[in-house]
């Protein structure tokens, strides 16, 4: 049973469903297009089906290259030290500031080229902040 | 209570062990906690609270419209009021309710304790997703406070009545612009909910034993993924249209106006099981837990799941039956096939409630009165599906009745998550009385507003009308249907008092208070930051249940019991699991 | 394994399925009269009927199915509720009922068979729907080559023009004066629908149809209207300040009554011009 377990390989259910709801969509896609010759929703339902293909195949091509992590296996072994999950960063204030960079470019489309400026400023200050503040952060 | 969690623990040596990073963390409080906290459960309840004053907001307005069309020949708003109240009403429903309530609160909330993570897989994008959402909102709801008032158009916005001639001003704008950034911060948190459940599910979590709750929001961020994109690039077209001089959707420049219906039902069709499958996972969560059963035919479910979100990207023209230039049985065809997966789904939760030991909390009734009332939603909705009624049934009363009551239907579990994992979320229980009489006011009050609605769209009365003559038939019945209406907002009102009660008079409610089955009822009430100080050992999709009945095995690594522990006694298990 | 049988015996499929289909086949081969009409208008054209025909066959479907499951949801609400006790389960000081082994309820979880069971059923019962739902659909749906009548009918903001082709005869109004078209009863009618500014609906509740006026696009209709009658009709799509006010009628009269109308529509015409 670990046996199996170490070698079954990783991210292989996450793989299939992404391209299982590619092949499905894929097939509607066909059966639309011939069925009806109408070019918006053949275009909108391939680029569906592409939307699940490209990351599934992805996956899959990872999934036959890695093992199994452990929320992977049925029964993985129990860890034996103290496991690092990620790292998570600490509260921020730069997608705020990022958001109320993107309501003011929206509410320049809609009043004047002043407020879309002002938040094109806002939003590249915010990015420099993201980016600097990436370097910190904590892991669990 | 005390005997189960020194069991827990004494189970529990084996399990991973989480570094303590509480030291190093800070936490601000209060205003400065809402802008910059990067916790799933702050953002989770932001969203929470945000999404529920739309609602209010929403609410309101409905009741302006029911007030309205109490009596004929009515004139309690202007021509042009009622419209900005009907496209408001749905707008804030749809976009800044329904949806962001389910995969912004609930899902940024539940998701990462369902799957024992830390935090969601990008908590910076997620509170990003928040500020958007909200400044989005606002600048909708601020539409009213300009010249020429808000969007007036319907919440489809069809083309061309929602190009600059005919809908001139900056209401108009505003909603598009408000629809461009709900948009981005949808998108944004479906790419986190798939990331968390993808990259950070507890150990022996394989997708096989997720929560039909996390597994529904996996589906539902897939289809945001489909949906929203296509959402986002008709607005920019339409807001081309309004201010760059292209004629995407103007016959005079040689654009084709029925490509917006295409786009906008391409979106709006996944959108409304986005909207839907959340609460589908909901009750699923809720039935189990008050029927102390494991859900019937878990696997049926999840692929039931799947197939309602394939399929419904394969229907969006059954809003167009009426076109005329539409593939009639093809749509027709994939409508009916999406009432299979449903049934399914019913049979399963029925068979969950069967021979079970089913209590009524307040959770169970909200779950119930789902079933109900989303039995004649999708009932109607059958009947829609022929395209040949639908020619007599579409854009009148039939329609609203028909999705009216399914929302009323998802808003009845939206309260019973509220209720469910307010214990979770807070530490403290709702009052079970004031919640039963809320949930009565609700449950009767959706009934008596909308099937009324049924019959008015049955003897002609078309939606989106401000008023309507005496003596043809329809006075009494929209009486009825404004006397409903009120009724939901007495529920409300209760809702809003058994909040103020609970904060004001706390009862602790323990770690787990309903005897949940999955991993959020683990940890405490609420969760400390980054949830879990250990995990348990994940054997089945019920990882607490197993921890709590602690059937031997459970909980030791190397014994190969992947079905869920069921009574010692029960002779028969093996046979049915076997079945 | 019994329990489940007595189960699976309880919503004994076999015998529903055979009384849906028998009962819709009842109910669009059988005149109108001995079925209830479930709230919709009977159709006044021959299209209209078929569709209600169509609807009188679905709404028993809907009820069958509706009452079988609404049945088992209450069923099971009420015949498997624990009476809550005095120890509420977040009660740490009780001894509840759960913590002993003997309260919990059996823990099946799978059962294949009925899982395919109230798969393929619906699926069956969706195929029946189908079939009936294509078959109607192309008797309202179909157009005759040489009708009797042809009128080219343009929806704008907000009113109506129903252009008598070939005859030199049109009727128009708008929300302060409404249309009203006159036709003859048991011809064919062939309307020719098209909107000169944005999406309107055409809407006869009577005639148990609608349809889209829409820019950019024809729409070609029939109607064969069988009673003599004033059919209100009006707007459906929402389509800006005066939707509401997007009212037509249509007065059905016999063809001779028809004729003597449109001769004296020309003549007024002529004498105008």
């Amino acid at each position: 049973m670990q046996q199996d377990n170490m070698t079954k390989p990783g991210m292989r259910i996450e793989a299939l469903f992404l391209l299982s709801i590619a092949l499905f969509v894929a097939v509607i896609t066909v059966v639309y297009w011939f069925e009806s010759y109408e070019n918006s929703g053949t275009v909108m339902l391939l680029a569906a089906s592409l939307l699940g293909l490209v990351p599934g195949t992805y996956y899959y091509w990872w999934s036959r290259r890695m093992l199994g992590r452990p929320e992977d296996l049925d029964q993985p072994e129990p860890a034996k030290k103290e496991v690092v999950i990620g790292a998570f960063p600490n509260g921020s204030i730069w997608p705020f500031v990022f958001a109320m960079g993107c309501a003011s470019i929206a509410l320049g489309l809609v009043f004047g080229l002043w407020l879309l400026a002002l938040g094109v400023i806002v939003v590249i200050s915010a990015t420099a902040g993201f980016t600097a503040e990436s370097r910190r952060g904590g892991s669990v | 209570m005390t005997t189960l969690e020194e069991k827990a623990l004494t189970s529990q040596e084996v399990s991973a062990e989480l570094t303590d990073v509480k030291s190093r963390h800070f936490e601000p409080s209060g205003l400065l906690n809402w802008l910059t906290s990067t916790d799933h459960k702050m953002i989770g309840k932001s969203y929470l609270i945000t999404s529920f004053m739309f609602m209010l907001l929403g609410g309101a307005l409905a009741l302006v419209i029911r007030l309205q069309l109490a009596s004929p020949n009515n004139s309690l708003v202007t021509l042009h009021q009622y419209n900005e109240l009907f496209t408001m009403h749905g707008s804030i429903m749809i976009y800044l309710f329904v949806g962001p309530f389910a995969f912004g609160g609930l899902a940024n909330y539940i998701v990462p304790l369902q799957v024992g993570a830390p935090d969601m897989a990008f908590p910076r994008l997620n509170l990003l997703s928040y500020w958007l959402y909200l400044s989005g909102g606002l600048i909708m709801v601020l539409g009213f406070f300009v010249t020429g008032g808000a969007a007036d158009f319907g919440w489809v916005a069809y083309a061309p009545l929602s190009n600059a001639v005919n809908s001139p001003g900056a209401g108009p704008d505003m909603w598009i612009v408000a629809l461009l950034l709900t948009g981005f911060s949808a998108i944004f948190t479906g790419v986190n909910i798939i990331a968390t459940v993808f990259y950070l599910r507890a150990p022996g979590l394989t997708m096989f034993r997720l929560p039909i709750f996390t597994w529904n929001m996996v589906v539902v961020a897939i289809l945001i993924l489909i949906a929203f994109p296509v959402l986002t690039s008709a607005l920019v077209m339409l807001y081309a249209d309004r201010h760059f001089g292209t004629h995407i959707f103007e016959v005079q420049g040689g654009g084709v106006p029925v490509l917006w219906q295409n786009l906008f039902w391409f979106f709006g069709h996944p959108e409304v099981y986005i909207l839907a499958l959340p609460f589908f996972g909901v009750v699923t969560e809720i039935i189990p837990v008050f029927s102390r059963k494991p859900l019937f035919g878990y696997k049926g479910m999840l692929f039931a799941t799947l197939a309602i979100a394939a399929l419904s990207t394969g229907v969006w023209a059954h809003h167009m039956f009426t076109t005329g230039v539409v593939l009639l049985p093809f749509f027709s065809l994939m409508t009916y096939l999406i009432s299979v997966p449903t049934g399914v789904k019913f049979f399963n939760w029925i068979a969950t409630m069967w021979r079970g030991h089913i209590r009524f909390d307040t959770p169970m009734l909200y779950a119930v009165g789902f079933l109900i009332t989303f039995l004649g939603g999708g009932l109607s909705g059958m009947l829609l599906a022929a395209p040949p009624l639908d020619f007599f049934e579409h854009d009148t009363y039939f329609v609203v009745a028909h999705f009216h009551n399914v929302v009323m239907a998802l808003f009845l579990a939206a309260v019973g998550a509220l209720v469910y994992w307010y214990p979770k979320m807070t530490g403290r229980m709702m009052r079970e009385g004031i919640g039963k009489i809320s949930f009565w006011f609700m449950f009767i009050g959706a009934n008596v507003t909308f099937i009324p609605q049924y019959i008015l769209g049955l003897r002609g009365m078309p939606r989106r009308i401000v008023t309507y003559p005496p003596g043809i038939g329809w006075h009494f019945l929209n009486e009825l249907s404004t006397i409903g209406s009120f009724m939901i907002a007495v529920g409300a009102l209760f809702l809003v008092i058994n909040f103020w009660v609970s904060w004001r008079k706390p009862i602790p409610a323990g770690n787990d208070p309903w005897d949940g089955h999955t991993l959020e009822w683990y940890t405490t009430s609420p969760p400390p930051h980054h949830n879990f100080d250990r995990l348990p050992i994940v054997r089945s999709e019920r990882p607490v249940w197993d921890v709590k009945y602690g059937l031997e095995g459970a909980a030791i690594p190397g014994h190969s019991n992947s079905n869920p522990p069921s009574s010692v006694k029960d002779k028969d298990h093996a046979d049915n699991a076997a079945g | 394994m019994r329990r489940l049988e007595s189960l699976l015996a309880n919503i004994n499929s076999h015998r529903w399925l055979t009384s849906i289909v028998g009962i819709v086949g009842a109910g669009l081969t059988l005149s109108a009269c001995n079925i209830p009409a479930f709230g919709a208008y009977h159709g006044s054209t021959l299209q209209g009927h078929d569709t209600f025909k169509l609807w009188q066959g679905f709404m028993i479907i809907a009820l069958i199915v509706g009452v079988i499951v609404w049945g088992l949801i209450l069923w099971s609400s009420f015949r498997y509720r624990i009476k809550p006790s005095k120890s509420r389960p977040n009660n740490p000081d009780s001894s509840d009922s759960r913590d002993s082994e003997n309260s919990l309820p059996r823990q099946f979880q799978y059962h294949l068979p009925l899982e395919i069971l109230y798969t393929v059923l619906p699926i069956l019962i969706v195929a029946v729907m189908f079939y009936f739902t294509v078959v109607t659909e192309n008797e309202v749906d179909a157009v005759s080559a040489n009708p009797a009548v042809r009128i080219y009918l343009t929806a704008f903001q907000w009113g109506w023009r129903f252009n008598y082709t070939g005859e030199g005869v049109s009727v128009v109004g708008n929300y302060n004066h409404y249309p009203q078209a006159v036709l003859p009863v048991g011809e064919t009618v062939q309307i020719t629908l098209v909107s000169s500014d944005v999406v309107h609906g055409f809407y006869v509740p009577a005639f148990n149809f609608s349809r889209y006026a829409q820019p950019g696009v024809t729409n070609v209709f029939d109607l064969n209207i069988r009673k003599q009658g004033i059919y209100n009709g009006r707007c459906t799509e929402f389509c800006g300040l005066y939707h509401t006010e997007m009212i037509f009628s249509i007065k059905a009269v016999s063809p001779t009554a028809y004729h003597a109308w449109l001769s004296k529509q020309q003549s007024k015409t002529r004498t105008k011009s």
